[in-house]
């Protein structure tokens, strides 16, 4: 379990890094916390010609706390956005449910995502709160212009941004700078809840539901996001099944046997199909009203 | 003997060291000029090697050499020992240190890479090309019990051993029974799975002709003469050091490991250092499992639940091959029976070849199956008849005024089967206590009442520890006081720092701090077995007692010729021997160990009481009696007649989540008898571990194989270790019954917490959903598809 041989970069700039990207290709890889790609590497399952380590990029590491969205930087480290004062429940209590303390101290949010684990939360919460990914690349002539005209940046939909399992639409020489978490419109609510077989292991389930209500306190939208029932994160509208309603008097199990018809799990070691389907039923309906709960709390 | 210390629960001496990070395992042990191996396995479970093309590997920089099956010779190019033959073993094969034309699992060894580092020893193997003709695999024990493909062309059943054991006539009884049940139970495979991999270190001395070989082993006397007979060597020239071991379980005692030969034979031909530590994928694909076994049960009983005749027959997967023998079956056959008058009892089992890793004893080593086949064959008597599940139980019970119980068959060790001590009912009654067995019916109905699910379940087992043949141990006073302990067998973490130096202390008169404990250093102590099957502080224990109390009277002896008075007269406290009554008539052991080793030369200034002109009288006799040796020590040793054998009782409630069939654990209990404790913290912290394993096994734990015989959950990600977040707040509480056999009336207690663990854990589970539970580990898919299979 020794990596194969690589060439380490350590850019200092994100100017210096997407150089690098550029020039490496399919052989470069970037390296932030390190929580997936050093087991990869070391099980040699990756074996990319040139590492670039983005961790002396220190102006990477922020979280901005808008008041429309949250904006993380590609080096802020789960266990630093947990505990951000201005970062919206969802997030937090997703972030929480990350591995262990270790891996969420070094491991970092936009890695996690980029890194396109379909168990994985937060892919699944930037689903569920329609965020995006900022990727910046070289621009093709630099030539003689200002270091932030030397790059370009495109902002993906979170929609468009999972492909397939450890796939995302970053390029080879895209480096994602910024994930951006929307904040939920007003009168909303949103729970995580997750099975896991241990704590902290990837979940054989992971549930994220938004809820939003109106002034009368009546359900107008509710969605569900998924981990691990799919090879990207599966969003799943729950809307018909609840709306319209006032919200004590949704039954939330319609919600949890919708979204259990509309997921396509598969088997594997830890549990069958079927089994999932079950805990996308019954997670659905306990985030659902935890979710509620919460919507009229803020209304 | 003074007992101040033994008994006591002093904290472990070596956890200061082991705790900060200060302990030095096999990894931790560089020397300059060193080099790292690294292994080619196969990628395939079941293929002919056609070709193996190195030429790929030496374009790499610091590559030293690539080994192959061509390039052994000897004794080298034999398969490995089988280490523990048995009549019944009709078809043992080992595995060749590297593969010879043909590969039987995925992960078993091809070809050795030598190079400077494990970087570039990995770069190197990584471009070795190996031509397999792929052969069809059989996995499982069902294709193995087909016998449609073979793993050994020679063996054409795949059955490595048959065995039967009958006392009376179990089929008669059964038939003649006035109730009969037929049970399937499975326990599915699972490994030891120490946080320190395999790992050995070989250095050769071309002057001295010597080797020293480190090696993360449960047995370094052992391997020792291994390496000596497959390296051709006198065995005075080779040593065994067992540095810290991070764990064992039992695959440690498997030896010697291809890796363990193979590292010092590249040691001596380069005349180098040469390093090779297991990585987690390696000791997943290249080590060893366990568990792994299908029962068939009959039973007959009468009205009460009494046994009348039990009749088992399993089939138990031994993966591709048999170098520990049959002793995981023939445990399993031997101690089901646990604390029960069986009446008849027939037990038959085929232990079949697969094309998987193989399999040796981990912890427990083949008790957990069979204790919970008896366990559940009881709560399914007791479920047929309406009966309580305890009450099923205290009826079968051999009773305390029965020991010795003869159960009328061969155990491991080739002896009878004879339970020395033990009080079963007591064991039960404490342990239905500590749980609330009589008040759970209120608290069970109470849960259901509010929607939730709860149950409780129990399990007793008695577990044979401490087998023999013998071990041995050296006690030596230094001359300045402090006491120097030496056994062969060697430590994974047990406390044998501790516990030894509290006998030694205890039989010698000094403080524990006095006392240093080596284990595992052939240096130190050449002749012993190992440490496996509880058996450390039942053999040791008792040979460093045999030994300390050897030099005690040797003290005693010299003191009282020192101090003109009878040694009875004598006694030994804080280090100082003394004139029971009158203490100022004292000598220090420090002072005695000096008189202990008469001079010529006096090196220091204590020396000088010990020189020819300073030691007084006695000048026509000679100054060491014909009878005597020079020196404050001795050696003695324990070989005990037979087993001595611990029992206990655990239970468990769980609570089951109705909808998502989440598994949690609200209490588990122990109790536990080991006869007289040591030192009860580390009997505790046995107890602990032992558990957190059982817990593992019954709801975390399995390895996982597909059709092809690739192992699907080949990392800790995937083969599920419980955390700590896992394991219960555990609740013990002891019995003493002393065991007859041993001076200290003691019994093993390493393996005691792992073994009801599936028993225990399926019994509350089936009470808490109301659905029997036949197979084991159950995760929580498995329990929600067995309710819906209930359900149709």
């Amino acid at each position: 379990m020794k990596p194969p041989p690589f060439v380490y970069h350590r850019p200092a700039s994100v100017v210096a890094a997407l150089a690098t990207l550029a020039e490496a290709g399919e052989d470069g890889k970037v390296l932030a916390g390190g929580q997936s790609l050093v087991p990869l590497l070391n099980m040699r399952l990756t074996q990319p010609g040139h590492l670039v380590d983005i961790n002396r990029i220190r102006e990477l590491s922020y979280v901005d706390a808008g008041s429309d969205a949250v904006r993380v930087g590609a080096l802020t480290r789960h266990a630093e956005l947990a505990r951000h004062p201005g970062v919206p429940a969802l997030l937090r209590e997703a972030t929480g449910c990350v591995a262990h303390p270790a891996i969420r101290n070094r491991g970092t949010t936009v890695g996690s995502i980029v890194h396109a684990d379909p168990a994985a939360e937060l892919p699944a919460v930037l689903a569920l709160l329609r965020g995006s990914v900022t990727l910046a690349s070289a621009a093709a002539r630099p030539g003689r212009a200002r270091p932030d005209q030397e790059i370009v940046r495109r902002s993906v939909a979170a929609a468009d941004f999972f492909l397939g399992p450890l796939t995302s639409a970053v390029r080879p020489d895209e480096l994602a700078v910024e994930a951006v978490f929307p904040r939920p419109a007003p009168r909303s609510g949103t729970a995580w809840l997750e099975l896991s077989r241990r704590k902290g292991d990837f979940a054989l389930c992971g549930t994220g539901v938004l809820v939003t209500l109106d002034e009368d306190r009546r359900v107008t939208g509710a969605t569900g996001a998924y981990t691990g029932v799919g090879p990207v994160p599966v969003l799943v509208e729950l809307t018909e099944a609840v709306a319209g309603r006032p919200v004590d008097a949704v039954d939330w199990d319609r919600a949890g046997t919708l979204a259990a018809g509309a997921v396509a799990p598969e088997d594997d070691i830890h549990a069958t199909a079927a089994y999932r389907r079950q805990l996308v039923r019954v997670l659905s309906a306990r985030a659902g009203a935890a979710a509620a709960r919460m919507a009229v709390a803020d209304g | 003997m003074t007992t101040k210390l033994f008994g006591e629960p002093i904290p472990r001496r070596e956890d200061p060291r082991l705790v900060a990070g200060a302990g030095r395992y096999l990894d931790d042990i560089d020397e300059p000029g060193q080099l790292a191996a690294a292994f080619v396995r196969s990628p395939h479970a079941h293929a002919s090697i056609v070709d193996i093309d190195v030429t790929g590997a030496l374009e790499v920089d610091g590559l030293v050499a690539v080994y192959t099956y061509e390039d052994l010779a000897g004794p080298l190019a034999q398969p490995l020992p089988l280490l523990i033959p048995h009549p019944s073993l009709r078809a043992a094969r080992t595995p060749y240190p590297l593969a010879k034309d043909r590969v039987r699992h995925v992960g078993e060894a091809v070809a050795m890479v030598v190079a400077t580092d494990r970087y570039l020893a990995e770069d190197a193997a990584q471009r070795i090309r190996v031509t397999y003709q792929p052969l069809p695999p059989v996995v499982g024990l069902d294709a193995a019990s087909k016998a449609g493909h073979l793993v050994h062309e020679d063996v054409p059943d795949n059955v490595s051993a048959h065995l039967v054991q009958e006392v009376g006539d179990a089929a008669a009884a059964i038939a003649a029974a006035p109730h009969r049940l037929h049970l399937e139970l499975h326990i599915e495979r699972s490994a030891s799975m120490p946080m320190e991999g395999r790992g050995v270190h070989a250095r050769w001395d071309e002057t001295d002709r010597s080797l020293r070989v480190y090696s993360s082993t449960q047995t370094s006397t052992s391997l020792r003469f291994a390496l000596a007979a497959k390296l051709d060597l006198p065995v005075d020239r080779v040593e065994v050091v067992t540095p810290d071991v991070g764990g064992g379980f039992g695959v440690k005692i498997v030896h010697p490991w291809p890796e363990e030969v193979l590292v010092p034979w590249a040691a001596i031909r380069l005349r180098r250092p040469v390093k090779w530590a297991e990585d987690r994928r390696e000791h997943f694909i290249s080590s060893a499992h366990e568990r792994g076994q299908q029962h068939s049960v009959d039973v007959g009983f009468d009205d009460d639940g009494r046994l009348l005749g039990l009749s088992v027959k399993f089939l138990h997967d031994n993966g591709a091959y048999t170098p520990y023998g049959i002793i995981v079956p023939q445990v399993t056959s031997t101690q089901l029976p646990g604390p029960y008058r069986l009446g008849a009892y027939r037990v038959e089992f085929h232990s079949l070849y697969t094309n998987t890793v193989q399999v040796t004893p981990y912890r427990g080593a083949g008790r957990p199956h069979g204790v919970f086949v008896m366990e559940r064959t009881m709560d399914a008597i007791a479920a047929a008849l309406g009966l309580d599940r305890t009450v099923v139980r205290e009826r079968n019970f051999i009773q305390p005024e029965q020991m010795p119980y003869d159960q009328g068959l061969i155990f491991q060790d080739g002896r009878p089967l004879v339970y020395d001590s033990g009080d079963y009912p007591a064991a039960l009654r404490l342990a239905k206590k500590l749980v609330g067995w009589d008040e759970f019916t209120a608290v069970r109905e109470q849960a259901r009442a509010q929607g939730r699910r709860v149950g409780i379940g129990i399990a007793c087992y008695v577990e044979g520890t401490g087998v023999g043949p013998y071990e041995g141990a050296y006690v030596r006073v230094e001359t300045t006081g402090k006491v120097v302990v030496a056994t062969g067998l060697t430590t994974q973490g047990q406390g044998h720092e501790t516990v030894f130096a509290q006998i030694a202390a205890d039989q010698l008169g000094v403080p524990v701090e006095n006392v240093n404990v080596v284990t595992g250093d052939t240096r130190r102590f050449a002749f012993a077995v190992g440490t496996f099957a509880s058996r450390a502080a039942v053999m040791s224990g008792n040979a460093v007692a045999a030994a300390a109390g050897k030099v005690r009277a040797k003290a005693l002896r010299i003191a009282g010729e020192a101090l003109e008075v009878d040694p009875a007269d004598l006694s030994i406290v804080d280090g100082v021997v003394s004139v029971k009554g009158t203490p100022q008539a004292a000598i220090p052991l420090a002072s005695v160990a000096v008189l202990a080793n008469p001079l010529r030369y006096a090196f220091d200034e204590q020396a000088k009481q010990a020189t020819q002109f300073a030691v007084g009288g006695g000048i026509h006799r000679p100054p060491v009696a014909e009878d005597d040796e020079p020196g404050l020590a001795a050696t003695g040793y324990y070989s005990p007649v037979r087993s001595t054998f611990a029992n206990g009782v655990h239970a468990a409630v769980v609570e089951t989540d109705p909808e998502t069939a989440e598994i949690r654990i609200l209490r588990y209990c122990v109790v536990h008898d080991c006869g007289r404790l040591i030192n009860p913290r580390i009997v505790q912290g046995q107890v602990h571990g032992g558990v957190a394993q059982g817990v593992g096994g019954a709801l975390y734990e399995r390895i996982v194989y597909d059709e092809h015989g690739q192992l699907l959950n080949a990392s800790y990600m995937d083969f599920l270790i419980p955390y700590a977040s896992e394991v219960p707040a555990i609740e013990i509480d002891h019995l003493q019954t002393p065991s007859p056999l041993n001076p200290l009336g003691i019994k093993g207690a390493g393996e005691a917490g792992v073994i009801p663990g599936a028993a225990v854990l399926a019994a509350a589970i089936e009470d808490a959903e109301g659905i029997p539970v036949h197979r084991m580990p159950i995760c929580p898919s498995e329990l929600w598809e067995l309710r819906n299979a209930d359900h149709r």
